[in-house]
């Protein structure tokens, strides 16, 4: 059994006693408890199930390596799956419940695999559910996918909030122990800015539990004045519970700090992500003990050396009323040592090695503990805890020797540096045959721009596991230890009925057996095995079985342990939470919609708004019981008769302003804009460097050295790059500026007949008649009280005047259009309109008609592009042979027979099939409406030599079987001769 | 090769499965094949296997210089879709994807093809009209696909948030017979058959130069010695540039890291793949339980095969929006791969300027789908000079600017 011990546990404060609950057992633990060693108090070793075979699970380590205590932990929108025991502190009514079981965790019908392991040794899925096809996504596929996974799915939305911080250090030193304070002292007394993470709630790492003196004072003490020292230094910041999660590029880092997961309670962010730039890591991130891989190592109750005296001297917890110690190394002596002291009973050390004569040995025989050597474990008796174990000959196949009842093992395979955030970007490893790991090669480290390292490591990270290497400087007393003698399997001859019962990966079920299997069948590079076996994918991310997968494969090969090499580190060190990834950025300002200055206005109306780039426009103003479609013929039909308005202040507006401005806009533009007049307008076109017709516009010409482009509302921010790439990469010794000023103005289209009385009846300086100011001209000066420009320009067909002013006077100008046009029944109208009229029109639309891979020319609009001009982009690529062949698709006007609306986005069939057995087509609706001013169905579509085929008839697809006739008819439905727009 | 079956397996478990087999030959390289294909990527496999089992040629090698299926296709996100836009993207791709679903019977190795359908969210008006336009497409190129409403969507995939709050979803493009394959499996499965078929994969073996004579390809260097042959197929992905000027010709590729990441395993509650190209994320569950994760490509060129973590924040932040309970989950790893993109977002598949060399690249962030469809037209393409399948795809068309855009569908494309 396991249980609380009457005293110790530096960690927890015996006082304060809190209530948790496990599987809906009330329990009781204390304050500073980790949910694994509450539960170790509690009596509960076992805590889950693994994920292949369903067995019992038990906890086998005391921090992040822990891949078997895995919990379900709190409820609705503060539930969490896959939740780290080890890691996780207790607070007053946590509540958490083992995963991965049916119908319970002490009896689990998914068990059953594991009586039949033989049959499910690792890649057997690639081997079979072959036939007959449909059962793998029918019948074996979904069976594997609900007996696989871990954690149950969270449900509910995340009831907490999470943040992100931004920090710049001159060293960043990742690991609390005693080697990260010893380098944050040094780097914090030369002046440096510094900040030190510790993943753990308490400082000091591994040197309290595992000893030694130092400059004549325990390891505590000097943990504390060194604590003192860091503290009284304000060029250096501390900081536990923040773990170093990932290192990039450039000394670019990010920490996880759980912030608020041990108190629920307050409203703090739960995580908070620390993204880091620094100008030097050290990594001081300590090292992993192995497990030894022995028959039924993986039965609860076998568990680390290190984490079995860690719960024993921070917690006061004891793992096991009877515990055998198992070792390779000195180190684990230290574990029987302090059960010993703590009153329990160690019936003896089981050491692989010949001898056992090093300091901490004799110091274990001195206090009557028995010591096998040249032993291993035989196996493990027991199913869900540990009942006993079989001695045998470490050198020999296994034949038992001895029985030894017992409750508990302590295992020790030695320590693997933890050697991750040296590898994420770059560092590489040596192997180091003395300590039998893999530590960072000093010579290989993680470079950056300039070639320098950025990162260096210290303390056991580096494979200096005594403290007498970690501080050179102090006088340290400590035991010495003899040499380990590396075990990579227990015992050495084991049989095959025995390898398959030693378990590498505790979590993914990945045994010797499965190693050996993959080097037998030729998947041998260590990626290979990896990826046949799962060895190390299970969410400690092979922290425990990695090194020691490795050794068997590299033995299976008959390849030294370097050459086989290592899988890749990847980011990050543990999970961390999506939430914290995202930070603050969710709900309404996950992508803040921008808001035109009218934009309440609309809201305030009832619009129904279409999210158009970050923007959200009125796609139309239903009133009353009005359907869109209603609501969008009345919008239109106002407008024709009358009189509408429209919010057209999203459209982007960028000013090209400087002595070579003109230069700047002729290549920008397929037309001639340098001749363009101050006080005119012209509509131009854009094309990309490959001809590709990207934006159209209005540009004005505010002076001669100063342009107004006006540009689609999608289109402005990528224009403005387009624009700054240009100037910035190619042409840098033009004289040109460009400022997006989209935002500054509040842009209005007074549309229709009455366009021109309303905007007199408001008054001001300007004369709006159409001698004064023509078609594409426009004009400044006042509109009633507004400061204002007005171009005359026209998507609509109709009069039209578009007026800009100030953004901050936007929305009254919008008001007092609405009083004035009162009387000629002024009605907002919203994008379906501007469509649908412009559609009327023949008017191209970007991203309608366009979509990438139109020409101009395919457009009709071979007028906009200029022929005296040298050169501008795009112009190139119209000499290619593609783009200059007769046989292209061109814009035509499309009318269906019967007059209904022609299905968005079908195709005009041709005959047969093409060489892939596709159907021919020759065309293609590129927008299609009902037009009310019509009444009937109108399209736009390009089509094969389409305009010199009027009056063809084509049939199109629809998502059924059935076609649809249209003819070929001129795009201009109304108004051919612009007689509306020129009044 | 002996067959892979439940009841081999039986057998085997008898005897503690000492009696498995190579899953492949491990040879040294001879002086001289028929056919040597420089990487042994998913696509490059496929070939190989084609070469054979279409065109009789099998004294080929696949050369690769570090392990098999090592590159992308052992990196991706696995979504096999053929719901593409144009004619000679939607042929390939549903070629693929048909012979997808038996490649585990042709293979005798199960690579976990599982149709378990593909839907591509629309959030915008323009991406609304964008997929109607590929479903009229899609019927005539002999796809099936749908558009369905939001409702559907929400009952094939109930952890969407369909109602936004930024971007609602207005429907979505569906291909039922869309889906997920196990992406090693299918580079190992095309590599046993090729072993099979006496073709030898030299793994741990760098093309380092390609040689010629009269403007012929008549071999490759390699750190295991110069192997002659009179037909090449360069198909390396992210380093194609490389082999390209190796053989004295350039590319219109650029290299990229694509990222990608996954969640800690949990139990089934996402059956379908989701696409969700308004905010640049998608997402799938895979058979273990992880939710597997991808987003946009870094913005600038490189060749560290390394996550950056820039756009992994986008990613996470935009599909938390759309499936807001993985806020509660946790990033298990994260990852990047080098894609080859192209100026058209198409692959290559192409002759080359130096006679019996032939390339095929650029198949970017979307390649994986295309293994078996690539793997046979490419075939086709280098034994008999011509096939339809490859026929838009070859290098003049950056020159005659006769391109096969499918940037126009899709913002994201996997
Ligand atoms: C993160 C990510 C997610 C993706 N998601 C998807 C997805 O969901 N769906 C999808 O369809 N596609 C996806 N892709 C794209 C897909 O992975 C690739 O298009 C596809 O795998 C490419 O296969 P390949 O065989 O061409 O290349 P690779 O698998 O990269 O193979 C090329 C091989 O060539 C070898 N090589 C290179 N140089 C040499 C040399 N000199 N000598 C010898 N050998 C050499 C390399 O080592 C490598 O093994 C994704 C890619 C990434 C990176």
């Amino acid at each position: 059994m396991s249980t609380r011990l009457a005293t110790g546990g530096r960690l927890v404060d015996r006082g304060a006693q809190i209530e948790f609950s496990f599987n809906g057992k009330r329990l009781q633990g204390f304050l500073g408890d980790t949910l694994a060693s509450a539960l170790l108090a509690n009596g509960q070793m076992l805590v889950g199930r693994s994920f292949k075979y369903h067995r019992p699970r038990g906890i086998v380590a005391s921090g992040p390596e822990e891949p078997n205590a895995l919990v379900n932990l709190g409820e609705a929108g503060r539930f969490e799956p896959n939740q780290r025991a080890t890691t996780t502190e207790l607070f007053a009514g946590l509540s958490a419940r083992s995963q991965n079981h049916w119908p319970s965790l002490e009896f689990d019908i998914g068990a059953l695999n594991s009586y039949a392991a033989r049959v499910l040794p690792a890649g057997f899925y690639y081997k079979t559910f072959i036939h007959p096809r449909p059962f793998w996504k029918h019948v074996f596929e979904p069976i594997i996918r609900h007996s696989a996974g871990l954690g149950a799915a969270p449900k509910d939305r995340d009831a907490d909030r999470y943040e992100h911080f931004y920090v710049h250090v001159d060293v960043l030193i990742v690991g609390g122990g005693v080697a990260g304070l010893q380098a944050a002292l040094k780097a914090g007394a030369e002046g440096k800015r510094v900040l030190l993470v510790e993943q753990t709630s308490a400082w000091g790492g591994r040197a309290p539990v595992d000893g030694g003196d130092i400059d004549g004072t325990t390891a505590k003490e000097w943990i504390n004045t060194a604590l003192q020292a860091l503290g009284n230094m304000p060029n250096v910041a501390l900081r536990t519970r923040c773990m170093g999660a990932g290192v990039y590029d450039h000394g670019y880092v990010l920490a996880y700090e759980h912030v608020a997961d041990h108190t629920p309670q307050t409203d703090a962010p739960r995580h908070r992500l620390w993204r880091i730039r620094a100008g030097h890591v050290v990594t001081a991130t300590g090292a992993i003990e192995r497990p030894l891989s022995f028959a039924g190592n993986d039965v609860p109750g076998v568990m680390l050396a290190a984490a079995m005296r860690d719960y024993v001297v921070n917690f006061g917890v004891s793992p096991g009323d009877r515990t055998v110690v198992v070792t390779n190394n000195d180190d684990a002596y230290r574990t029987a040592i302090i059960l010993h002291q703590a009153g329990l009973s160690v019936p003896c050390i089981v050491d692989a090695r010949p001898q056992a004569d090093g300091e901490l040995a004799m110091q274990a025989k001195a206090l009557g503990i028995r010591v096998a050597t040249g032993a291993g474990i035989a196996t493990v008796r027991g199913g869900k805890r540990v009942t006993g174990v079989a001695l045998c000959r470490q050198a020999g196949e296994g034949a038992t020797t001895e029985e030894i009842a017992c409750d508990a093992v302590a295992m020790s395979g030695g320590w693997s540096p933890v050697v991750h955030l040296w590898s994420h970007c770059g560092g590489k490893l040596v192997w180091d045959d003395a300590r039998a790991c893999f530590r960072p090669d000093p010579d290989r480290p993680p470079r950056g721009a300039d070639g320098e390292a950025f990162v260096s490591v210290t303390g056991a990270a580096n494979g200096d596991f005594a403290l007498a290497e970690i501080l050179p400087d102090a006088r340290v007393e400590e035991p010495s230890e003899a040499p380990l003698l590396p075990v990579w399997m227990m015992p050495q001859g084991a049989g095959v009925a025995k390898r398959a019962k030693m378990w590498l990966d505790f979590q993914n079920d990945v045994k010797v057996s499965d190693v050996q299997l993959a080097a037998r069948e030729g998947y041998e590079s260590v990626e290979h095995t990896k990826r046949y076996t799962t060895l190390g994918m299970a969410t400690d991310q092979g922290k425990l079985s990695n090194i020691n997968g490795l050794a068997v494969l590299s033995h299976a090969l008959n390849a030294p342990i370097p050459q086989v090499g290592t899988t890749t580190f990847r980011p990050p060190y543990t999970p961390i939470s999506m939430g914290a990834i995202a930070g603050e950025a969710r709900g309404d300002i996950f992508q803040p919609i921008r808001r035109t200055p009218i934009h309440d206005w609309h809201e305030e109306n009832g619009a129904a708004f279409e999210p158009v780039g970050q923007w959200r426009r009125p796609y139309c103003f239903p009133r009353g019981q009005e359907s869109h479609a209603e609501a969008v013929a009345r919008e239109i039909t106002a407008t024709r008769t009358s009189l509408g308005l429209l919010d057209a202040s999203t459209l982007g507006k960028i000013l090209v302003r400087g002595p070579d401005a003109g230069r700047f806009m002729d290549m920008l533009y397929t037309n001639m804009m340098s001749s363009l007049k101050p006080g005119r307008c012209r509509y131009g076109l854009m094309c990309n460097e490959n001809g590709f017709l990207m934006d159209d516009g209005v540009v004005a010409r505010l002076d001669e050295d100063t342009f107004l482009v006006h540009t689609t509302t999608g289109g402005a921010d990528h224009i403005h790059a387009h624009m700054e790439d240009w100037l910035q990469c190619e042409w840098w010794d033009w004289q040109v500026f460009t400022a997006n000023v989209t935002e500054q103005w509040a842009q209005v289209a007074v549309v229709g007949p009455n366009a021109r009385k309303v905007l007199e009846k408001l008054g001001g300086d300007l004369d709006l008649s159409a001698a004064a100011l023509p078609f594409m001209g426009w004009a400044e000066g006042r509109i009633g009280d507004f400061r204002a420009r007005v171009f005359r320009i026209s998507f609509s067909g109709e009069l039209s005047f578009e007026v800009a002013v100030p953004a901050s006077r936007g929305r009254a100008f919008w008001k007092a259009l609405h009083e004035a046009g009162a009387e000629f029944g002024a009605t907002a109208y919203g994008t379906e309109a501007l469509h649908v009229m412009r559609a009327e029109k023949g008017f191209i639309m970007i991203g309608d008609e366009t979509d990438g891979t139109v020409i101009p020319q395919d457009l009709g609009l071979d007028w906009a592009i200029s022929g005296k001009k040298e050169d501008y982009l795009g112009k190139r690529a119209h000499a290619r042979a593609h783009m200059t062949d007769p046989a292209r698709w061109k814009l035509v006007g499309l009318q269906t027979l019967d007059g209904s609306v022609l299905p968005d986005g079908s195709y005009a069939l041709a005959q047969g099939r093409n060489a892939n057995g596709q159907r021919n087509t020759q065309g293609r609706v590129t927008s299609t409406y009902l037009s009310p001013t019509l009444g009937r169905g109108i399209a736009m579509g390009l089509v094969l030599n389409g305009p010199e085929r009027m009056g063809e008839v084509l049939s199109f697809n629809t998502v059924g079987e059935a076609t649809v006739e249209a003819r070929i008819v001129s795009p201009v439905f109304y108004d051919p001769e612009g007689e509306k727009q020129n009044v | 090769m002996r067959r892979y079956s439940a009841f081999a397996i039986v057998r085997e478990a008898a005897r503690h499965h000492l009696g498995w087999e190579r899953a492949w030959a491990s040879p040294s390289p001879k002086a001289r094949y028929d056919a040597v294909i420089v990487g042994a990527g998913g696509h490059g496999l496929a070939t190989a296997y084609y070469l054979g089992k279409n065109h009789g040629i099998t004294n080929v090698a696949v050369i690769e210089k570090g392990w098999l299926g090592g590159g992308n296709t052992g990196r991706n996100t696995t979504i096999i879709r053929s719901n593409y836009l144009q004619d000679p993207s939607a042929a390939i791709y549903e070629k693929s994807r048909s012979l997808y679903e038996t490649m585990s019977q042709d293979l005798n190795y199960n690579v976990m093809f599982s149709p378990r359908g593909v839907m591509m969210l629309a959030q915008t008006e323009h991406e609304l009209r964008g997929y109607r336009r590929t479903t009229h497409a899609n019927a005539l190129q002999g796809v099936a696909t749908e558009f369905i409403a939001p409702e559907r969507v929400r009952e094939l995939c109930p952890i969407i948030n369909i109602d936004g709050p930024r971007y609602p979803v207005l429907g979505a493009l569906w291909q039922p017979r869309g889906g997920t394959a196990r992406h090693d499996a299918v580079a190992w499965g095309y590599a046993r058959a090729c072993s099979a078929m006496g073709m030898d994969i030299i793994q741990q073996c760098e093309v380092t130069g390609v040689q010629s004579a009269n403007g012929k390809v008549t071999g490759v260097r390699t750190t295991k010695g110069d192997i002659a042959t009179p037909k090449l197929g360069i198909v390396v992905a992210g380093h194609s540039g490389v082999l390209a000027e190796m053989a004295g010709f350039r590319l219109p590729v650029e290299s990229v890291a694509l990222q990608a990441l996954v969640s800690e395993p949990i139990k089934p509650c996402m059956d379908v793949v989701v696409m969700a190209n308004t905010v640049h994320g998608y997402m799938s569950q895979s058979d273990k339980g992880e939710m597997v994760i991808g987003g946009g490509a870094d913005g600038y060129n490189n060749y560290t095969q390394r996550g950056s973590f820039h756009h992994i924040e986008e990613t996470v932040r935009a599909l938390i929006e759309t499936f807001p309970m993985i806020s509660r989950l946790k990033m298990l790893r994260q990852w990047g791969g080098i894609v080859d993109m192209t100026g058209d977002r198409s692959p290559i598949l192409s002759k080359t300027p130096l006679e019996g060399c032939f390339i095929n690249c650029g198949w970017g962030t979307g390649g994986f789908k295309a293994i078996p469809g690539s793997g046979w037209g490419f075939a086709e393409l280098m034994a008999k000079g011509h096939s339809p399948l490859t026929a838009a795809f070859g290098l003049e068309r950056f020159r005659e600017g006769r391109f096969v855009d499918e940037s126009v569908a899709a913002g994201v494309a996997h």
